[in-house]
């Protein structure tokens, strides 16, 4: 995580080579065609699942096309915005944990408060019945 | 006092001092990470809303998956390009850099262009924003997406006219990797767009 995982030699080359200090993390092609293939891939897979109903099962269905899409953001991350654990002595990795930690737990939060608000809040039921389970108000 | 005394020579020192490589870029990246939270917010604005349809139409009825295709295929494409430009600034190319940063935008205004496109259209038919929740927050949160893609395409510009006026000085390389990372960062954003919003809408 810090800088003593660096290689001392690699540390040194860092100072005097001032020119490409703020220039970025070194680019390749390879790179680049390997997450441009990837994206590709993982791209056309949800639409052709989507479009051609390939799977009839909707539950099903979602958990795959939210795992191509996890799947799809893990190859930009690494191909296209150079992630890793060494750059910035691994103060990106981690920012991005955090950031990735706070946005899971206030989107899943956000929704497990929400529908329980909109289950327990019926605007159907009758003022004398606000103790009766939700569950069976929703019953026709 | 005589505690604190004791403890002075207990000081540590690490063997090579902690400091940024990078300071611009670890800034950058922080800031990409707290625009980050306002898309997550938007997103869980979106999945509560999602389905309030108020009795108008529905994502199924309105959205165009093969437009949606296309517009995914211009952000890839622009971010691809993008990294050849960052190959040619590598190799100190003003030439090539400028020239895959223009193609580059000129993905990004198809993407814009179809944007507006859809958005007109489905006002046009009536789901505007103001018709039910479910648009609302779908308006806002693509519409920020497409808001942000604007916005670099400002930078964009004006970063050209800089490169092609001072050449690939350390400035603009520097300039060049945090749109770079601006970029990106946008088309990870629309993988979640089109995932939970377009494909998930249609489900």
């Amino acid at each position: 995580m810090s800088a003593s995982h660096t290689p001392p030699h690699a540390h040194d080359a860092h100072h005097h080579g001032s020119h490409h200090h703020d220039a970025g993390p070194h680019s390749t092609l390879s790179g680049y065609m390997v997450g441009f293939v990837l994206s590709v891939i993982l791209t056309a897979i949800p639409f052709w699942l989507v479009m051609g109903k390939v799977i009839a099962d909707k539950g099903t269905l979602a958990l795959v096309l939210g795992a191509f899409a996890v799947a799809q953001i893990l190859v930009h991350m690494v191909c296209f915005l150079h992630m890793n654990g060494k750059v910035e002595g691994g103060w990106t990795l981690l920012s991005t944990l955090f950031t990735v930690v706070f946005v899971a737990v206030g989107i899943a939060g956000t929704l497990w408060v929400m529908f329980h608000m909109n289950a327990n809040m019926m605007p159907t039921h009758a003022p004398g019945h606000a103790h009766t389970p939700a569950v069976e108000q929703r019953a026709p | 006092m005589s505690d604190t005394h004791a403890l002075t020579p207990r000081a540590y020192h690490l063997a090579h001092e902690p400091h940024p490589e990078n300071g611009t870029a670890l800034g950058f990246w922080l800031y990409l990470m707290s625009d980050c939270l306002i898309f997550a917010a938007l997103f869980a604005t979106y999945g509560v809303l999602g389905r309030s349809y108020a009795g108008g139409p529905t994502g199924a009825e309105l959205f165009d998956l093969p437009l949606v295709a296309l517009n995914t295929a211009f952000l890839l494409l622009s971010s691809i390009t993008f990294g050849f430009a960052m190959l040619q600034k590598q190799q100190n190319k003003v030439g090539g850099t400028l020239a895959w940063l223009a193609i580059t935008g000129l993905f990004g205004l198809c993407f814009l262009g179809l944007e507006l496109y859809e958005f007109h259209h489905l006002i046009h038919q009536g789901a505007g924003p103001q018709r039910s929740a479910f648009l609302s927050a779908f308006f806002t949160l693509v519409a920020t997406h497409g808001l942000h893609v604007t916005f670099g395409l400002v930078w964009l510009v004006v970063l050209m006219v800089q490169i092609a006026r001072h050449g690939l000085i350390h400035e603009n390389q520097r300039r060049l990797m945090c749109l770079s990372m601006f970029w990106h960062f946008l088309d990870v954003v629309w993988i979640g767009v089109f995932t939970f919003v377009y494909l998930m809408g249609v489900l």
